[in-house]
C-alpha cells in the first residue's frame, strides 16, 4: 500500500517538474539557451495567486488565471528586453543574462514580499481528497489535480505542436531560424510566443507546488527549478515528452529515495541517477543524437 | 621573439598590478585607512580571485562550462579544516600551508573522479553534470560528522553523537557545517595563493600543454588529427582547475569561526562564474579585476541596503546587453583598429600583403 | 566424407604505383575498405595501395565519399568494413590520435584551424608529440620547458618557411585570407611528421597563380619530407598535373584507377562526370 501511496505521490511531484521542464525545454528548443530565470516566474505565479486569494480574497480561479496572465506577460517581457538583443551573442552572455533576471525577480520579490515564508492556501483548500481501498490509500485532492493537470497540458501541448500552423511554425524555428525566416516565419513572434506558453505553464506548476508544498518565499522557484532543468536534461533537452519523461521519472525516484533510502540524502541520488543516464545516453533518454559533421 | 615579449609584458603587468594592490593595501592599512568591512573583506577577495582564475581555465582556456566550481572548494574547505584542527600542536602558519596543500590535493581528487565520466559529455550535457556533482558534493557534505579526539579522527554519516568521541571536539557537524574553527588565513596568505594561482595558470597557459589544451577549445576533430589526446588534456586543465578551487576553499574556510556546506551552491558557482564571464573569457587579468570589484560593489552599495542585489542584478544584464550589443561593439572595434594602426603601422597592413 | 570446396572468390584488380617505390613498403593499402551510414553503403570496396612517395589523387562528382574516404583513413569515422594497412601496419582499434602518431596528417575541406591562437602556435601544437615537454616542467619553468619552446619555435618557423608564411608567425590564424588558411592547415599536418599526407580540396578559393604555386610546393614538400600524398581536388588542372596515380570514386566506388592520361580518357570517368553520352551519330 505505502509502495502505491509513494508511486502516486511520486508521479505528483514528477508532474510538477514536468510542467517546469517543459518550459524549460520548449525554450532551449527555440532560443537554444537555458532559461536560468524559469524557476523564479515560478515563485512569482505562486505570489500572484497567493496575494489574489489572501489580500483579495478572491476565489481560486481566478488567482489561477491572474497569475498564468501576469507570468504569460512577465515572460514576454523577458524575453523582449533581456533575451532578444543578445540573439547574435555567444550563449554564455546570454546564461550570464538569464542569472541576472534570476537574481533580479527574486531580489523584487524580496522587496515586495519581504523575507518571511508567506503560508500559501491550497487552491483545493477543502475539497476532498480520495480513498482508496477502505481507507487505506488516501490521495489529496491536489495529487489528483496535478498529474490530470500534467496529462492535459501535455496532451494540449503535443496536439499544438503537431497539429496547428503555429506549433508547426514553433518546431520550424526549432530546426533551423534561418530556413523558417526566408519561408516566411515570423521568428521573433514564434520565439515570444514560446516563452509566453512556457511561462504561463510555470505559473500553473508554482500555484500546484504550493498548493502541495504551502511555503512560499524568493527563493521558492530555484531547488524546483534546477531539478525540473535536470528533468528535462534526462529525458533529451528540446523533447516536450523527454521533459513528461524526465520529470516523473525525477518525481518518482526522489520521493522513492526519500521513503527507502535516505531522506537527506534524495538530491544527491536524484543527481547521481542524471549522471548516470548522461554517460549512458549523452543526450538524454529521448535527445536526438547529434553528430558533428567533418 | 617579438610574440614572446608581448605576452611576456601583458602577464608581467597582470604581477604587477595584483604585487602593488597588495602594498597599496598595505600601506593604507598601516595609515588606519582601511575601514573594518573592507579588511573583513580582504581574505574573501583574495579567494574569490582565485576561484574566478581557476574557473578561467575550466571556461576560457578549456572552453567547458563548470556550474559547480563551488564544489571543489567546498571540499578543499572542509579537508583544510579538518587538516587544520587536527594538527592543532603545530603553528598556525604550517597549519595553514598544509591545510592549503591537502585541501588542494583532495579537489583535485574531486576533479578527477567528477571529470573522467563528465569530460566525455559535450557543451550544455556537460554543464549540467558539472551542476549535478555540485550538487551532490554538498548534499553528501550536509550529511558528514567528524570529530577529533587523543586516538584520531573519527567520520559519521548518521549524527555527532555516533562518533563516539572521547573528550573530542566535532569539526565537521553535518548540515551545521564546519565548526569551532582558529581563524588562520591572512591577507598575506591570501595574496601569496593569488601569485601561486596566477603562476599556475598563467605558465600553464604558454607551454605545451597549454597549447593542448587550447587546441581541444577550438576544435576538437582537428586537435585529433595532430595527435593531441583530447581526453587528457581536458582532464588536464580540469584537474588543475578544481585543486585551485579546493586550495581556495581551505584559505575561505580557516577564515572564519564557522562554515556552512550551504556556503558552496550553486548560487557560488554562479558567482564565480560572472567574474569570469565578465572580466572575460580565457582572460585571466580580466578575472582578478572583476572579481575584486564585484566583491566590493555589493559592500560599496550597502548605503542602498534594501536595493543593492537588485541593483547588481540589473548592472549585470546591463553589462552583458552593452558587451554584446552590435553597434557598440563595430565602434569599439574601429576605435581599437584606429589605435593599433597609430601604434604599429606594420601590422594593420596584413590584410593584403600576404596574397600577393 | 566428402571435401568441402572452398568458395574462391576474385580478388580486386592490382592497384599501380611509381616504379621508384616498387621494392619499397606502400604506404598505404586499404582492402575492402566500406562504411555504412544506418543501412546506407557510404563507401564500397575501396581498394588502394599507395607508394611511398607517391602524389596520388581522389576525384569524383560531388558526394562520391572522398571525404569519407578520408575520414575512414584518420578513424574520424569507423569503417563498418575491411582493413587499412599503414606502413604495412592494420590500423584496426587505432582512433584518430594514434592514427596520427602511425603516420596519417590530414587536412580539412571546411578549414579547421585553431582560429584564435596565432599562426606559430598553430604549428607548434602540429610539433605537439616531436616536441615533447611535461605539465609540470612547464609550471614550474624548467630548463627543460625554455629548450622545448625554443625547438618547437624554431621548427614551427622552418616549416612555416616552406610557404614563406614565417612573417606571419605571429597573426592570429583566423585573421588570416582564405588561400593562407589552407596552406597554414598543410603546415599543421607536416609538423606532426606523417609519412602520408591527406589534403581535402587544397587548392579550393585559389586563384590559378595560387594554384600553379600550390602545386609547386605540395611537389616540393613530398621531395623534401619523402613521403606520400593524397590529394582531393575538383581543379583537374592540379590532379592532372601533380598526381602520378589516381583514382574516381562515384556513389562509394572505385569506377577507375590508373594515370592521368589513363583517367581522362576513360569512358566511364567521363560518364561518371558528365553523364552518359548518346551514341555518335545519332
Amino acid at each position: 500500500m505505502n509502495l502505491l501511496l509513494n508511486t502516486i505521490n511520486g508521479i505528483s511531484l514528477g508532474s510538477i517538474y514536468a510542467i517546469i521542464a517543459l518550459g524549460y525545454t520548449m525554450v532551449y528548443g527555440i532560443a537554444k539557451m537555458l532559461n536560468f530565470a524559469h524557476g523564479d516566474v515560478i515563485m512569482v505565479g505562486a505570489y500572484i495567486c497567493f496575494c489574489t486569494m489572501s489580500y483579495l480574497s478572491l476565489p481560486p480561479a481566478i488567482g489561477v488565471v491572474l497569475a498564468m496572465l501576469v507570468c504569460t506577460v512577465l515572460g514576454i517581457i523577458i524575453e523582449r528586453l533581456a533575451y532578444k538583443p543578445l540573439r547574435a551573442a555567444p550563449s554564455l552572455a546570454v546564461l550570464i543574462t538569464a542569472i541576472g533576471v534570476s537574481y533580479f525577480l527574486q531580489n523584487a520579490a524580496l522587496l515586495i514580499w519581504k523575507s518571511d515564508p508567506k503560508v500559501f492556501t491550497s487552491v483545493l483548500d477543502g475539497v476532498p481528497g480520495l480513498e482508496l481501498f477502505g481507507g487505506q490509500l488516501r490521495v489529496t485532492a491536489v495529487t489528483i489535480v496535478t498529474i490530470l493537470s500534467n496529462i492535459v497540458i501535455m496532451l494540449a501541448l503535443t496536439t499544438f505542436t503537431g497539429k496547428t500552423r503555429t506549433g508547426k511554425a514553433m518546431r520550424a524555428v526549432s530546426e533551423d531560424k534561418g530556413a523558417s525566416q526566408l519561408m516566411g516565419i515570423d521568428v521573433n513572434r514564434t520565439i515570444s510566443l514560446t516563452f509566453a506558453i512556457g511561462s504561463g505553464l510555470a505559473a500553473i506548476a508554482g500555484v500546484l507546488l504550493c498548493s502541495a508544498y504551502p511555503t512560499l518565499m524568493p527563493t521558492t522557484g530555484s531547488m524546483p527549478g534546477i531539478k525540473a532543468f535536470t528533468a528535462a536534461v534526462l529525458g533529451g533537452i528540446g523533447s516536450i515528452p523527454g521533459a513528461m519523461l524526465g520529470g516523473i521519472l525525477l518525481g518518482v525516484i526522489e520521493i522513492f529515495a526519500r521513503a527507502y533510502i535516505s531522506t537527506q540524502l534524495s538530491d544527491a541520488i536524484v543527481f547521481t541517477v542524471l549522471i548516470v543516464v548522461l554517460l549512458i545516453r549523452p543526450t538524454g533518454l529521448l535527445g536526438k543524437k547529434i553528430t558533428e559533421k567533418v | 621573439m617579438k610574440k614572446l615579449s608581448k605576452t611576456t609584458r601583458s602577464n608581467l603587468i597582470t604581477y604587477a598590478i595584483v604585487v602593488i594592490a597588495f602594498l597599496a593595501v598595505q600601506g593604507m592599512d598601516a595609515a588606519g585607512r582601511v575601514s573594518s568591512s573592507l579588511r573583513g573583506q580582504l581574505v574573501p577577495i583574495c579567494v574569490y580571485i582565485c576561484m574566478a582564475v581557476s574557473l578561467n581555465l575550466t571556461v576560457g582556456i578549456l572552453g567547458e562550462l563548470s556550474l559547480g566550481h563551488a564544489g571543489f572548494m567546498s571540499v578543499g574547505a572542509f579537508t583544510g579544516v579538518i587538516v587544520s584542527m587536527s594538527l592543532s600542536f603545530l603553528p598556525g602558519a604550517v597549519r595553514l600551508l598544509l591545510a592549503i596543500v591537502v585541501g588542494g590535493m583532495m579537489a583535485a581528487l574531486a576533479g578527477f573522479i567528477v571529470g573522467v565520466p563528465v569530460l566525455r559529455l559535450q557543451g550544455d550535457y556537460l554543464a549540467i553534470v558539472t551542476l549535478a556533482f555540485g550538487e551532490i558534493i554538498k548534499n553528501l557534505l550536509n550529511n558528514i560528522y567528524v570529530g577529533v579526539d587523543g586516538r584520531g579522527l573519527h567520520f559519521s554519516g548518521k549524527d555527532a553523537a555516533s562518533l563516539g568521541l572521547q573528550e573530542g571536539t566535532v569539526l565537521i557537524n553535518g548540515p551545521m557545517g564546519a565548526v569551532g574553527i582558529q581563524k588562520q588565513s591572512t591577507f598575506l596568505a591570501g595574496f601569496l595563493l593569488v601569485l601561486l594561482v596566477l603562476t599556475v595558470t598563467l605558465n600553464l597557459i604558454r607551454s605545451r600543454s597549454g597549447r593542448a589544451i587550447m587546441a581541444v577549445r577550438d576544435n576538437r576533430i582537428a586537435a585529433e588529427s595532430v595527435g593531441i589526446n583530447v581526453t587528457k588534456y581536458k582532464l588536464m586543465a580540469f584537474v588543475t582547475s578544481a585543486s585551485m578551487a579546493g586550495m581556495s576553499g581551505a584559505l575561505y574556510a580557516l577564515n572564519y569561526s564557522s562554515v556552512l556546506p550551504k556556503k558552496f551552491d550553486f548560487n557560488t558557482s554562479i558567482l564565480v562564474l560572472v567574474f569570469v564571464v565578465l572580466g572575460g573569457m580565457g582572460n585571466i587579468r580580466g578575472s582578478i579585476i572583476a572579481a575584486t570589484v564585484l566583491t566590493i560593489l555589493p559592500e560599496a552599495l550597502r548605503a542602498v541596503n534594501d536595493y543593492r542585489m537588485l541593483l547588481y542584478a540589473i548592472v549585470l544584464i546591463l553589462v552583458m546587453l552593452v558587451s554584446h550589443n552590435p553597434v557598440l561593439e563595430n565602434t569599439w572595434n574601429q576605435v581599437k583598429g584606429r589605435l593599433a594602426f597609430w601604434k604599429k603601422p606594420e601590422e594593420t597592413r596584413k590584410g593584403g600583403g600576404i596574397d600577393g | 566424407m566428402a571435401r568441402e570446396r572452398t568458395k574462391m572468390v576474385p580478388m580486386p584488380s592490382t592497384s599501380i604505383i611509381p616504379e621508384r617505390d616498387l621494392y619499397k613498403l606502400p604506404v598505404l593499402e586499404t582492402r575492402h575498405l566500406g562504411i555504412d551510414f544506418g543501412g546506407l553503403t557510404a563507401v564500397e570496396n575501396f581498394d588502394i595501395t599507395i607508394g611511398r612517395t607517391e602524389i596520388s589523387g581522389l576525384i569524383g562528382p560531388n558526394g562520391a565519399g572522398k571525404t569519407t574516404v578520408f575520414n575512414l583513413l584518420t578513424k574520424v569515422y569507423k569503417p563498418t568494413r575491411g582493413t587499412i594497412l599503414l606502413n604495412g601496419q592494420d590500423t584496426a582499434g587505432m582512433d584518430a590520435v594514434q592514427v596520427n602518431k602511425a603516420g596519417i596528417a590530414r587536412t580539412f575541406q571546411n578549414i579547421r584551424l585553431f582560429s584564435n591562437l596565432t599562426v606559430e602556435d598553430n604549428v607548434r601544437i602540429g610539433l605537439h608529440n616531436s616536441v615533447q615537454c611535461g605539465m609540470f616542467s612547464s609550471i614550474l619553468r624548467l630548463p627543460r620547458h625554455w629548450a622545448s619552446e625554443r625547438e618547437a619555435h624554431e621548427r614551427a618557423l622552418e616549416l612555416l618557411s616552406i610557404f614563406n608564411m614565417q612573417d606571419l608567425a605571429n597573426h592570429e590564424a583566423g585573421s588570416l585570407p582564405y588561400g593562407a588558411q589552407r596552406r597554414l592547415e598543410i603546415v599543421r599536418a607536416l609538423a606532426t611528421k606523417p609519412s602520408l599526407l591527406l589534403l581535402d580540396e587544397p587548392a579550393a578559393g585559389m586563384n590559378p597563380s595560387e594554384t600553379a604555386e600550390l602545386m609547386e610546393n605540395i611537389r616540393k614538400i613530398r621531395d623534401t619530407f619523402q613521403i606520400a600524398v593524397l590529394l582531393i581536388e575538383h581543379d583537374m588542372n592540379l590532379v592532372m598535373g601533380i598526381c602520378e596515380g589516381i583514382a574516381v570514386l562515384n556513389y562509394g566506388k572505385i569506377i577507375a584507377k590508373g594515370t592521368p592520361e589513363e583517367i581522362q580518357s576513360n569512358p566511364q570517368v567521363i560518364e561518371a562526370y558528365l553523364g552518359k553520352q548518346k551514341e555518335d551519330g545519332v
